[in-house]
């Protein structure tokens, strides 16, 4: 009984992300709104702004500091997190 | 490793081929802003060279040359370095992570967020070494 609950949630929200996805615009398409704002603008104006040639390492590092700020902060986490269940699990064993 | 894998072959290509590979880890980040890489994949990089000594050479004489309490300190000053590169910028009149403001020499805009990108990469690459080592000494045992 609660496979087949779980069955028919699942086959529910596939079917809604189906449905959405209709809407949603075609890849690399040129009149997508990601396309027509952002972009083109790192492209045109990201050697004048960060002397880069990478504009993936310009976004990445300069226009997006804060989201890589970020990561790092998740890596660090998942090593001290890491270090703090490993250790915890030794001295259990002895 | 808690054992050594006991083989001369192993051990000599290890140890020829671990300095080039840490070598080319440091130019992954140095290069990351004219080809592709930058922090995470150079450190990525130079972590797995450390990772093959752990398993060619074993514990103790790899412990000897990386211990792994020197890792998780390097990954912390290295989201040292990134935080404290934004906060530098604060305090000379930018905003956070606003690289225009470093107080370096007398350069144009562009090149100081050159520079920042720099040292940003720099730190995120150090997090990632330290991190990596650090997971990898802990799911093994050393």
């Amino acid at each position: 009984m609660k496979k087949w609950i779980a069955i028919v949630i699942i086959v529910v929200f596939w079917g809604i992300l189906l449905f959405v996805e209709a809407d949603l615009p075609d890849y690399g398409d040129i009149d997508a709104p990601a396309n027509q704002h952002v972009s083109p603008y790192y492209i045109e104006n990201s050697m004048e702004d960060t002397d880069t040639p990478n504009i993936v390492t310009a976004i990445l590092a300069d226009y997006r500091g804060y989201d890589t700020l970020g990561e790092t902060t998740v890596i660090f986490t998942a090593g001290i997190a890491c270090i703090l269940l490993l250790m915890k699990s030794r001295s259990n064993e002895d | 490793m808690r054992t050594k894998y006991e083989n001369i072959v192993v051990e000599l290509a290890a140890r020829v081929t671990v300095p080039f590979i840490f070598l080319f880890g440091m130019y992954v980040v140095a290069h990351g802003h004219y080809s592709p890489g930058g922090g995470f994949q150079g450190g990525a990089i130079m972590a797995a060279s450390v990772m093959l000594l752990r398993l060619s050479l074993g514990k103790e004489r790899s412990q000897k040359i990386f211990p792994t309490k020197v890792a998780i300190v390097l990954g912390a000053i290295g989201l040292i370095i990134y935080a404290g590169t934004g906060l530098i910028t604060l305090f000379f009149g930018g905003m956070y992570l606003d690289y225009s403001h470093l107080p370096l020499f007398e350069m144009h805009e562009a090149e100081l967020r050159y520079f920042g990108i720099l040292f940003v990469e720099i730190g995120v690459a150090m997090g990632v070494y330290g991190v990596m080592i650090t997971i990898f000494d802990y799911l093994t045992g050393d």
